[in-house]
C-alpha cells in the first residue's frame, strides 16, 4: 500500500458557481488505476464527485479524463505512472476532457461534441448492391486494412485535445474521421465516393485537419486517427480524383510536384498554386490573386525587412542536375505503380516484436 | 564534432537567417557542418500524405547519402518538421527488413542503399545530448540574463513521444526549457508551447490557422515573455510572417519577436544581432536587441546597425 495525492477539479455548472480544486489523499497499491483513486475517494470522503464509468477494463470508454494535463482512460492509467508525469513530483491531477463542456465534475458531455460528430459522418455500412443471397465475400486484407479504425471504443480523448477543434469547433474531429475510414477502407460499402466528396468539399472536413499527432498521442488504442485521415486524404486525391473546394488536394499537389521539378521546396510558388491550381500559371488565376491580395501586409513587411528578397522569392531553389534526375526517377518508379505500396506497424508490428523474447534479450546484451 | 547536416529547404528559402546563423554558430560549438547538398526535401508530411513509398524512399535516399558522410558521428537537422517527417519514414524502414529491402530497391539504380538505425537529430537534441548543457554553459560569453523567453517547440519535435524518443531518461520536450535557462534566460511559462502553430492548414483554413498562431502569440505576450524561440522555421513562418494578420484575427495587437533556435544560442555566444540575422525577421525584435545592445555595449563588441 502507498499513499497517492489526488488534485480534482471540480465544477457544476447548475450552482451557477466557479469550479474548484479538491485535494484527497487515498491508499491503494501503485499498481491500481486513477480511477480506483477516485472511486476510493469518493466512497470515503466526497459521494458528490462526479465521474463516469463502467468496465474498468479499458474496453468501454467512458472514463476519460485528463490526468496531469494528458488524456486517457482513468482505468488504464496506474497510479505509479501518474505519479511519475507529476508536474510537481507529487500531486496528481484529474480535469474533465477538453473540447467539451463539462457536465459535472468529471464527467464531460459526450452527446453535444463526441457523438453529434459521429452521426456527422453516417457510421454504419451502405451495402453495395447487389446484396448477395448470403454473405459478402471480401479478401482478407481489406479488413485487415480496417481494423485499426475498429479498435476504437469510443472514449474521446482524442476529441479532447485536437487542437483544430479548439480553434474550429465545427472541425469534424479526430474520432469521427477515423469512424469514416473504416467505411471508406471497406470494400463493402457502397458510398465511398460519396463520403469522400462530402468530407472533402466539407470546410471542417479532412483538411481541416492541422496534423498536430494530439490524437495519435491520445488515444490508448493506437487509433492513430491523424494517420486514418492522411488515407482519406490519399485516397480522395490519388483513387477518386476529388479536387475540393477548400485547396486540399492543390496544396498537395503542388507541393508534391514541386518537389519534383526542383527537389527543394519553392515556397514562393506553393502559396499561389495552392490557391490558383498546380502548375506556374496557377498564380495567375482569380482565387491566387485574393488570396495574395489578403497577404500583402504579411508580403510587404517581409520584403521591408529584407527576409524574402524579390529575386531570392522568384528563384526556385534546386538541388544538382544529376540529383534531381535520380529524385525524379524515384518519383516515376513509385508514380508507375498499379498498387499502393504501405506499410502499417500498427498492423505489421516490427521485426524485433518477432522475435523470440530470449534472442531479443540477447541481441540487446550483445 | 562532425555532422551530416541537413538544413531543410525553408531555412534556405523564407528564413534564410535559420541555416545563416546556424552556419554562424556551429564553429562555436566545435559542430563541423558537412552540407547534404545532394538531398531532397522530407516531404514535410505532405508526401507521405500523397504517398507513403515515395516519401520514404525519397528520405531513405537521404539516410544513404548522410551515412556516406566519413567521420560523422551523426545526422543533424535544423527544423521540428524535417524531424518529425524523416522520423516517421525511418520508423517504418527500421522495423522491417521485407520493407527496407523493398525500398532500398528505388535506391539501387545510383548504388544508394540505407543501413537501418541512423542517428538523427534536431539541433535541440544535440545540444542537450551530444554537446551537453554544463559544456554549453562554459561557452556562454554573454548570458542571457532577464530575457523572458517562451518556448515553441512545434508539434514534430513534441509527438508521438514513442516515436521521437522522448521518455524518462531523455525527456525531449523539456530541452527548450533546459537550454533558454543555461543561456541566463528566464523560461516563461505559457498555454501554447507545445500546441500547433496553425502553418499545415493556412491554405485550407485560414481563419483556423492564424487563430492559433495568434492566440500561442497573445498567451506569451500576456505572460510578459520578450520573445519566443522555436527550433521549426515552418512555426516561424506562422508565427512572426504571418503576425501582422494573426492579430487581427484574435483581436489582439501583438508585438512577439519569435527567435530561431541558433539564433537564441548565438547570441548567448557573444554573436551580434546582425550576424544572426534578428534584422530580416518581420517582428521587430526590439525587446531581444535593446537587451542585447545594452550587454553588447558592455563588453565592447558592436550591435552593427540598431
Ligand atoms: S492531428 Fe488533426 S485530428 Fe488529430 S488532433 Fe491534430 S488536428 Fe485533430
Ligand atoms: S480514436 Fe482512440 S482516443 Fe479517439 S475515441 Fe477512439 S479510442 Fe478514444
Ligand atoms: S471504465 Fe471502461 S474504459 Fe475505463
Amino acid at each position: 500500500m502507498a499513499e497517492f495525492k489526488l488534485k480534482l477539479r471540480r465544477y457544476n455548472p447548475e450552482t451557477g458557481e466557479a469550479p474548484y480544486w479538491q485535494e484527497h489523499t487515498v491508499e491503494l497499491e501503485p499498481h491500481r488505476s486513477v480511477l480506483e483513486a477516485i472511486l476510493q475517494a469518493k466512497n470515503n470522503e466526497d459521494g458528490s464527485i462526479g465521474v463516469r464509468c463502467s468496465c474498468k477494463a479499458a474496453i468501454c470508454g467512458s472514463c476519460g479524463v485528463r490526468v496531469n494535463g494528458k488524456p486517457g482512460l482513468a482505468c488504464h492509467t496506474h497510479l505509479d505512472a501518474a505519479l511519475a508525469s507529476a508536474k510537481d513530483g507529487e500531486t496528481i491531477v484529474v480535469e474533465p476532457m477538453g473540447n467539451m463542456p463539462v457536465i459535472k465534475d468529471l464527467i464531460v458531455d459526450m452527446d453535444a461534441v463526441h457523438w453529434k460528430k459521429i452521426q456527422r459522418v453516417t457510421p454504419w455500412l451502405v451495402n453495395r448492391e447487389p446484396v448477395p443471397e448470403r454473405e459478402y465475400i471480401v479478401p482478407r486484407e481489406s479488413m485487415v486494412d480496417v481494423t485499426q479504425s475498429m479498435a476504437c471504443i469510443q472514449c474521446g480523448a482524442c476529441v479532447s485535445d485536437c487542437l483544430s477543434m479548439e480553434v474550429d469547433p465545427l472541425f469534424i474531429g479526430p474520432a469521427a474521421l477515423a469512424k469514416s475510414y473504416r467505411f471508406v477502407g471497406d470494400p463493402r460499402d457502397d458510398m465511398q465516393q460519396v463520403r469522400l466528396k462530402d468530407l472533402s468539399e466539407d470546410p471542417h472536413g479532412i483538411y481541416d485537419c492541422t496534423h498536430c499527432f494530439k490524437c495519435i498521442e491520445a488515444c490508448p488504442k493506437g487509433v492513430a486517427p491523424m494517420s486514418q485521415i492522411m488515407r482519406l486524404r490519399r485516397i480522395a486525391g490519388n483513387d477518386h480524383h476529388i479536387v475540393d473546394r477548400n485547396n486540399g488536394d492543390r496544396h498537395e499537389r503542388a507541393f508534391v510536384s514541386l518537389i519534383r521539378d526542383h527537389g527543394l521546396l519553392w515556397e514562393a510558388e506553393l502559396l499561389p498554386r495552392s490557391y490558383g491550381g498546380d502548375s506556374w500559371f496557377g498564380k495567375f488565376h482569380p482565387h491566387a490573386g485574393k488570396e495574395l491580395l489578403s497577404s500583402l501586409p504579411a508580403i510587404t513587411k517581409a520584403l521591408l525587412r529584407g527576409k524574402v528578397t524579390p529575386m531570392g522569392a522568384l528563384k526556385p531553389h534546386d538541388i544538382p542536375a544529376k540529383d534531381l534526375e535520380q529524385v525524379q526517377r524515384i518519383y516515376k518508379t513509385v508514380e508507375e505503380r498499379e498498387e499502393r505500396v504501405e506499410f502499417n506497424l500498427y498492423i505489421s508490428g516490427k521485426d524485433e516484436d518477432l522475435l523470440p523474447s530470449s534472442t531479443a534479450t540477447e541481441e540487446a546484451s550483445a | 564534432m562532425k555532422v551530416a547536416y541537413w538544413p531543410g529547404c525553408v531555412s534556405r528559402g523564407f528564413t534564410p537567417e535559420l541555416h545563416g546563423s546556424m552556419e554562424k554558430v556551429a564553429p562555436l560549438l566545435d559542430i563541423e557542418l558537412v552540407p547534404l547538398d545532394r538531398a531532397c526535401c522530407t516531404g514535410a508530411g505532405v508526401i507521405a500524405e500523397h504517398s507513403q513509398e515515395l516519401a520514404d524512399s525519397l528520405n531513405a535516399r537521404t539516410f544513404a547519402l548522410a551515412q556516406q558522410v566519413a567521420g560523422a558521428d551523426l545526422m543533424m537537422n535544423i527544423c521540428s518538421t524535417c524531424q518529425g517527417a524523416q522520423g516517421e519514414c525511418q520508423e517504418r524502414l527500421d522495423a522491417s527488413a521485407e520493407y527496407r529491402a523493398h525500398i532500398n530497391e528505388n535506391l539501387a539504380p545510383e548504388g544508394l542503399e540505407y543501413q537501418a538505425g541512423i542517428a538523427n537529430k534536431n539541433f535541440l537534441w544535440v545540444l542537450v545530448e551530444e554537446i551537453g548543457l554544463d559544456n554549453l554553459k562554459s561557452m556562454v560569453k554573454r548570458p542571457l540574463t532577464d530575457l523572458r523567453v517562451g518556448p515553441f517547440y512545434g508539434c514534430y519535435i513534441v509527438r508521438p513521444t514513442d516515436r521521437l524518443g522522448i521518455n524518462a531518461e531523455n525527456p525531449r520536450d523539456t530541452y527548450l526549457e533546459q537550454v533558454i535557462e543555461t543561456l541566463g534566460g528566464t523560461t516563461v511559462e505559457y498555454a501554447g508551447s507545445q500546441k500547433c502553430c496553425g502553418f499545415p492548414v493556412i491554405t485550407m483554413n485560414k481563419q483556423a490557422s492564424l487563430k492559433q498562431a495568434g492566440t500561442h502569440l497573445a498567451d506569451a505576450q500576456d505572460a510578459d515573455a520578450d520573445c519566443l524561440v522555436t527550433p521549426c522555421p515552418l512555426c516561424h513562418l506562422n508565427l512572426d510572417l504571418q503576425q501582422p494578420l494573426a492579430g487581427p484575427v484574435v483581436g489582439r495587437s501583438l508585438q512577439m519577436p519569435v527567435l530561431h533556435l541558433p539564433q537564441l544560442v548565438g547570441l548567448a555566444l557573444g554573436l551580434s544581432p546582425k550576424e544572426l540575422g534578428l534584422n530580416k525577421h518581420v517582428v521587430k525584435p526590439t525587446a531581444v536587441v535593446d537587451w542585447s545592445t545594452s550587454v553588447v555595449g558592455a563588453v565592447g563588441a558592436g550591435a552593427g546597425g540598431w
